[in-house]
């Protein structure tokens, strides 16, 4: 049985080399466990003998690879996850961004956007949003263009109103979205500062100078490698003293890059770039 | 026996709090193998059950941590909110991917990344709970030749996790509670001190 899993080892590495050729996505660096799990969830769904069956389709037949590019994207996101966390950006952060002229703020890996949506509220509350440009990325089209259409299911409104109140905020919530049957519409004026843009944080570069860079739960699915070269490209598009929010779970302890940035909360992974020495 | 296994993975959920602390505690500071742990809790639950554990334990018991590498004598509880799987080098994964079983963390989540991972040398635990999580898991472990112990429903808070267990595969050992703890130590050579 185990020479059932080396085989699957080898399949899975050559569909993902075989992915990176024909169509330049690369997860080759992703965490395996997370990979192998997805491939498996499409070959069951598609009835696939095999994984190299797969890869025949992949390679063939260009809109199964997108449907299974988002199988291999993040897709479970809401709004104001962690809301300890939003709460320590209101207390802490705003400040430190409030003594900039212009605040550039980048959601890297932004999914279908709640968390876009999220912070998008919370720089509007505390009086920043005059002066903020948000930029949301994805290399996945399909949930960019979710994001841009800015609607949530309403099944999870209540959670995210309760999740809203515990993250400070202070406003009524219901302000923010108009529900219609399944689905909530959230508030147009929150996207009029943001510019979605197709990113891909594994094969693309810098993307500018940020005074902050959200990125949330996305580098868990990356391996070490992958983490270490992404935490270093966040690095390079911040400003000197630019702010770097990452997942309660992410951390930059095996990045290497560890003491270019100081955490300015103990309990919250968020991270201030050093001004350099001398 | 003991060289022939590498990692012990363990479910439990409903009445969780009791079975881990008869049974971790028993557990011997040499113990040569890591614990991953899946247990259901609320997603807002901080990492006090680590901490309680950790001081009546002679192992070491932590919360997980994105791409640790796991070590001998240490039990892994998975994050609340989060999916724990193993990597391929013996490093944990964190993810917050849809619910399985209709949990986060999910016991089958982590039973199947483990068996990737050590194969044959894997020991799969189902405790007490009030579902069935951890059934499609133990029976993978049983597929690829691990161990899997399963606690006796009659000893369990909620039997239904563990019925599940014994209904979807054969079981190689059914153990009341207090019995898992040095059974554990047994199969690794270890004597349990009466």
């Amino acid at each position: 049985m185990e020479k059932l899993l080396e085989n699957e080892k080898i399949e899975i590495s050559l569909l993902l080399e075989a992915i990176f050729q024909k169509y330049g996505y690369d997860f080759r660096n992703y965490s395996i466990a997370h990979v192998r799990r997805r491939i498996r969830r499409r070959m069951q769904l598609g009835g696939f003998e095999s994984i190299s069956a797969l890869q025949h389709r992949v390679i063939y037949d260009d809109s199964f690879f997108y449907t299974l590019l988002t199988d291999l994207s993040i897709n479970v996101t809401e709004m104001f996850r962690d809301p300890s966390f939003f709460l320590a950006v209101r207390r802490e952060v705003v400040p430190l961004l409030a003594t900039y002229p212009f605040v550039r703020v980048w959601h890297a890996g932004c999914s279908t956007g709640e968390e876009l949506y999220s912070m998008a509220i919370l720089l509007k509350e505390e009086g920043l949003f005059d002066r903020v440009q948000l930029y949301a990325t994805d290399f996945n089209n399909v949930v960019l263009q979710k994001a841009k259409e800015g609607i949530v299911s309403a099944k999870s409104l209540k959670e995210y109103t309760e999740n809203y109140q515990r993250g400070g905020g202070c406003q009524s919530f219901a302000d923010y979205y108009t529900a219609k049957y399944e689905r909530a519409i959230l508030e147009p004026s929150l996207k009029e500062k943001v510019v979605f843009a197709n990113h891909n944080l594994v094969t693309d570069q810098v993307f500018g100078e940020m005074q902050m860079i959200v990125c949330r739960n996305v580098l868990i699915y990356f391996s070490r490698e992958l983490q270490t070269r992404v935490i270093g490209l966040f690095y390079d598009s911040l400003c000197r003293g630019g702010i770097l929010c990452l997942g309660t779970k992410e951390s930059l302890r095996f990045s290497g890059l560890d003491d270019k940035f100081e955490q300015l909360l103990p309990d919250e992974q968020i991270y201030r770039k050093k001004y350099e020495q001398g | 026996m003991g060289g022939r296994y590498h990692a012990v993975c363990i479910g439990v959920s409903f009445g969780g709090m009791q079975a881990l602390k008869t049974i971790l505690p028993l557990l011997l500071s040499d113990f040569p193998v890591p614990i991953m742990v899946v247990q259901h809790h609320d997603p807002r639950a901080d990492d006090f059950l680590a901490t309680y554990l950790d001081n009546i334990c002679q192992i070491r018991v932590k919360v997980a941590e994105e791409k640790e590498r796991v070590e001998a004598g240490v039990a892994y509880l998975a994050p609340a909110n989060y999916h724990l799987l193993v990597e391929d080098d013996y490093t944990l994964s964190l993810s917050v991917d849809e619910k399985v079983n209709f949990a986060r963390p999910s016991i089958d989540v982590l039973f199947e990344s483990a068996v990737d991972a050590y194969g044959s040398r894997l020991i799969g635990l189902i405790l007490t709970g009030a579902n069935q999580d951890g059934s499609h898991g133990l029976q993978v472990i049983k597929e690829y030749g691990g161990l899997a112990v399963v606690q006796d429903p009659k000893s369990a808070v909620a039997p239904s996790m563990p019925e599940a267990a014994l209904a979807a595969t054969r079981v190689d050992y059914v153990l009341p509670l207090g019995e898992i703890g040095g059974f554990l130590n047994n199969i690794f050579g270890l004597k349990t001190s009466t």
